[in-house]
Order: structure tokens, then C-alpha cells, then sequence
């Protein structure tokens, strides 16, 4: 499909759906309303709710306040992946010693740990930063661990028949093949680091997207939980499209990212 | 069989090799197989499919230990990696991540080479296989066959003192295996190297090298017989092949190899058929 064309169908689900919508939150059907307002509130009212933010100028801090959370589990989370994940490939004695304990916490529902981090670290940005840690670490880790371990024997054999140490395996083979892995899992992680920052901020904090959302469903404020989600929406395809532009740089050497989760 | 004159470049006494399959059961791959190159000297190993023609290359690079028997590299035991060797791996072994043009400076590079001078040899020896204009290409925007290439530039950059073919002309169609089999005489003409080369081709075979071996079918396969092809060099690989002596050696050597193919085959697919 062309462009232009994928991009008007891709559009017209929008407009039917949202017309939908409006039509039965407006308009009785056999003098009854299918979609109550009070329910599910009216796309309009969304719309006006998602302008009031921006025009008063209130949404922003929140979105920064989510956006440094995501950013900081993300980094944080990723070097300790990448580092860890490393480590235990290169040295199976120690991965096989922790491999029980990585898979009970692995295991968890993270969701049972936000309120221990908020008592740890209180209802700042850290405890939101720890939780979604914990759920950036495992995707990185595990996909590291896999790259390393899943090298081709025989460009490693290359590698060794050309002469390299292991340091020098290290750095033009592993490391490589790490990173590699690591970033087809890059979408993923991303996507968990806004999950830990915003269910964070739902559970108890002052600021950000999942506060706002909070907020609004302790008044039955349908309509800004709404807003409140299309603007998170919006913010991660934002960050996602921020990903696959530097993945498309970082990964040219492949015939085509195969996503892994 | 080796010159007394010339050091031995490879030599496999007696070489056993043996798999673990599936539990405890051992499969012997290869029982028994002597075969020696001198320094210099170009030898072809033809034999059937699963024989074991990696599985010897892999011993003499040192990848593979033998259950028994003796691996003597210039005359001293083995051990370890065999760093004097090149080897031209059947599959891909090229580095994914890397361009074309990086993946033959960085056996240049992994010794200390200066980047820059590693970049210049290296563009030179792509030109050398016919790929000076692909250097910034990834292996997978290669075809199979100029991935081959790029990996003969790739070992032939750091000037090995033996170099070790796993059918490198695999994947090339008729017309480029004969493009790169004269690349490679000419190569191999300027700067003698000790050559082991894999080949399932037997025209291949003699057209190239000065001596076949040929391996007989597995399990427990051996090396059953060694010709000398006493045709002269310089050869061209089309023009050999008209000659006279080139169709008698074929017939002797094919007469030879012929039942072992059709052992290979049997075993391969009552292995099959079992499994
Ligand atoms: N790692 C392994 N484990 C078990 N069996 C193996 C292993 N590697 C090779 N073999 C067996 O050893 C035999 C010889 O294998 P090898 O790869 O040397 O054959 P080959 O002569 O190179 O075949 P081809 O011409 O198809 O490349 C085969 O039967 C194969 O199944
Ligand atoms: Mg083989």
C-alpha cells in the first residue's frame, strides 16, 4: 500500500471510531444512552480536557517528571543489564550459582515491590526510578546473557583462528553480538521503564502522568482519565519512534531487527 | 610421501577423531588418517559427503583435539591453536557487524597494525579478490560468493604460512570457481603457501593441487588414496582439463572415489532413515 493511502485508512479508523463514540455518548439510541458520559465520558470533553493541560501549561510538568523517571529506570536499568548479562555469560560458574535467585526475581510481579520502594526511597522520583529498575534490568539482562551465549561458533573460531585474545574476542565478537541483542529488546525495555515510572506515580506520589490519572479517577473524572491516557499514549510512541531512529543508526549491519521480548 | 628436502608443513599421524552423540554413544569420525603437505606444497582432499573433511581441517587448525594420534605443525607438536595457520572456514564466519572492508583490516589490526595502513592493505586485497568496490558493504549485502572472497582476503592478510580451505569455491557458479581458482594459483604461485583444500569437486581437485587425497566414507573414515597430479604449472583451471593426462588421472581417482560416494549416500541416508 502506498503511503498516503495506509496512511488515510490508518487515520479514517480514527475518525470512525471516535465518531462512534461521540454518536452514542450523545445521541439516545432507542431512548437509551449506550454510552453514558458519566461512564465513558465523550471524545470532545477528552479533547478539551487534553488542551486545557497544554494551554494552561500544568501537563508539562508531569510529562517531564514521568519522562526523567523512564529515562533514569531506563539508563540505570540497561547498564546493569548489559553489565551483569555480560559477566554471567562469560563466567558460567558464577551465572550457574545465581541462576535460582535471578529466576525467583525474575518471577516476581514487580507491582508488589512499589510500595516497599516507596518506604525505602520515599514518594520522590527514586522509587518510581527502582521499580521500573527492576523491570528494565531482566529484559536487557536476559537478552545480553542470550547474545553472548548464542554467538556463531564458528565466527568465534574465525576470530581465534585470526589471532584474538579473549579481550579482543571480547571487544569484536561478544560485545557485538551483546549490543545487538540488547537492542532488539531496546522497544521493550523502553516501554517497561514508562510502565514502572507511571504505575509508580498511580500508587502514590505527587507529580507525573500516573498521578494525574490517579487524581482524576478519585473524583470519577472520566474524562481527564481518558485525556490522561492518550497522553501517555502518544508520549511513549514518541519515545518508540526516538528508539527506532537510533537503532536504525546503531544497527546497520543487519538485514532486519528481529524484535524479541 | 613428504619431501625429505622441504620442512612438513601439516602432518596427521594416525589421527582418530571422535564425537559424543546423543548420550553416551561415540560416533568415530575419522579412524586412523595420516596425511602430511609439505612446505609449499598444494594438497586437495576430496571424499564424500560426512566424511570427516572438516572435521581434519579442523585438527590441523587445532580447533579439534584428536582422540589419537599425532598433529606436527613444521615439525613440533600441536598444541593449542595452530597460529600458523589461515583458515577458510565452509560456513560464514565472517563478523556480521563488520563491513567488508573491517573484516579483512582486522586481522591487520588485532596484531597492532596502525588503522589507517590496516585499512589500505586491506582495500588492496578486496581489489585483489574483485571486490575493491564493496568494502563498505555488510556481509549481508553480499552474495555468497563475495562472502567467500571477502573471507579469503580476510586470511590472506596476515600472510599465513599454511592456509586451510573448506570448500571455498562452494557457492560460486561455474564460470567465478574458475575466476578464483586461477585468483588462487596465481596467489599461491607468488608466495608458496602449504595449502590443505577441501573440495567435493575432483576436476577441481586435480586442476588445483599438486597432490589428491581422497577420504573414504565414514564412520571410522581414512584417507584411502593419494595421487600426484605431475601436471605442469602454471595451470589454467580450463585449459587443464583438456589435457590428455588430467582425463586419466580423473578416471583413476574417480574409479576409486566413485564407491565411496555411493557408500557415503547409503550410510547418510540409512542414518536418516534411523533417526
Ligand atoms: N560436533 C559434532 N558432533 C557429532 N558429530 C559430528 C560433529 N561434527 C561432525 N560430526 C560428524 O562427523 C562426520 C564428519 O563431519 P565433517 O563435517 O567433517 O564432514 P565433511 O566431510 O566436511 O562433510 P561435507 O562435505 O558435507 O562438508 C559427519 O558424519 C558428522 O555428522
Ligand atoms: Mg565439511
Amino acid at each position: 500500500m502506498p503511503r498516503l493511502t495506509l496512511l488515510f485508512w490508518q487515520l479514517m479508523v480514527a475518525v470512525v471510531a471516535l465518531s462512534l463514540w461521540q454518536f452514542f455518548a450523545t445521541v439516545p439510541v432507542f431512548g437509551r444512552m449506550l454510552l453514558p458520559p458519566f461512564f465513558f465520558s465523550t471524545p470532545v470533553d477528552v479533547a478539551s480536557q487534553i488542551y486545557k493541560w497544554f494551554a494552561t501549561g500544568v501537563i508539562w510538568k508531569h510529562l517531564m517528571i514521568t519522562l526523567w523517571e523512564s529515562v533514569l529506570a531506563f539508563v540505570i536499568g540497561s547498564v546493569g543489564g548489559v553489565l551483569v548479562g555480560f559477566w554471567f555469560a562469560r563466567q558460567p560458574r558464577v551465572a550457574a550459582v545465581f541462576d535460582p535467585y535471578v529466576k525467583m526475581m525474575n518471577a516476581l510481579p514487580r507491582v508488589v515491590l512499589a510500595p516497599i520502594f516507596a518506604l525505602w526511597l520515599g514518594l520522590g522520583i527514586w522509587s518510581k526510578v527502582a521499580l521500573g529498575v527492576t523491570l528494565v534490568f531482566f529484559i536487557v539482562f536476559f537478552n545480553v546473557y542470550q547474545g553472548v551465549k548464542e554467538v556463531s561458533t564458528t565466527v568465534l573460531d574465525n576470530g581465534r583462528m585470526l589471532g584474538m585474545s579473549e579481550r579482543q574476542l571480547t571487544r569484536h565478537v561478544y560485545w557485538p553480538s551483546a549490543l545487538s541483542w540488547m537492542f532488539s529488546s531496546l522497544h521493550t525495555a523502553v516501554g517497561f521503564a514508562v510502565v514502572g515510572a507511571v504505575v509508580g506515580e498511580y500508587l502514590g506520589s505527587a507529580a507525573g502522568l500516573g498521578y494525574l490519572i490517579q487524581q482524576a479517577e478519585g473524583v470519577f473524572d472520566v474524562g481527564a482519565v481518558f485525556a490522561g491516557m492518550f497522553v501517555l499514549s502518544a508520549f511513549v510512541i514518541l519515545i518508540d519512534f526516538g528508539v527506532t531512529l537510533v537503532e536504525r543508526r546503531l544497527l546497520v549491519w543487519r538485514p532486519a531487527p528481529v524484535a524479541r521480548d | 610421501m613428504a619431501d625429505t628436502a622441504e620442512p612438513v608443513a601439516v602432518a596427521l599421524d594416525n589421527a582418530t577423531v571422535a564425537f559424543r552423540v546423543a548420550g553416551d554413544r561415540v560416533y568415530t569420525a575419522v579412524e586412523r588418517a595420516s596425511l602430511s603437505v609439505a612446505h609449499g606444497e598444494f594438497v586437495a582432499i576430496v571424499g564424500p559427503t560426512g566424511c570427516g573433511k572438516s572435521t581434519l581441517l579442523n585438527v590441523a587448525a587445532g580447533l579439534l583435539k584428536p582422540a589419537a594420534g599425532a598433529v606436527r605443525i613444521f615439525d613440533q607438536p600441536l598444541t593449542g591453536l595452530n597460529r600458523d595457520a589461515g583458515y577458510l572456514f565452509q560456513a560464514d564466519a565472517l563478523f556480521p557487524w563488520k563491513t567488508a572492508i573491517d573484516n579483512v583490516a582486522i586481522g591487520l589490526e588485532i596484531k597492532g597494525a596502525p588503522r589507517a595502513m590496516a585499512l589500505e592493505r586491506a582495500q588492496g586485497w578486496l581489489t585483489s579478490v574483485g571486490l575493491g568496490a564493496f568494502g563498505n558493504r555488510y556481509p549481508h549485502m553480499l552474495s555468497g560468493g563475495q562472502r567467500k572472497r571477502v573471507g579469503l582476503a580476510q586470511v590472506l592478510i596476515r600472510d599465513p604460512k599454511i592456509l586451510l580451505m573448506d570448500e571455498p569455491f562452494g557457492p560460486l557458479d561455474a564460470q567465478t570457481r574458475q575466476i578464483m581458482g586461477n585468483l588462487l594459483l596465481e596467489l599461491w604461485t607468488a608466495d608458496r603457501k602449504a595449502v590443505l583444500f577441501v573440495t567435493h569437486d575432483l576436476e577441481e581437485a586435480i586442476a588445483l593441487a599438486d597432490r589428491v587425497v581422497i577420504m573414504s566414507a565414514g564412520p571410522g573414515a581414512r584417507i584411502i588414496g593419494d595421487w600426484k597430479v605431475a601436471l605442469p604449472r602454471p595451470r589454467d583451471i580450463s585449459e587443464v582439463r583438456m589435457e590428455k593426462q588430467f582425463h586419466e588421472l580423473h578416471r583413476e581417482i574417480w574409479s576409486v572415489l566413485k564407491d565411496e560416494v555411493m557408500k557415503g549416500y547409503a550410510q547418510s541416508s540409512l542414518a536418516a532413515e534411523a533417526s
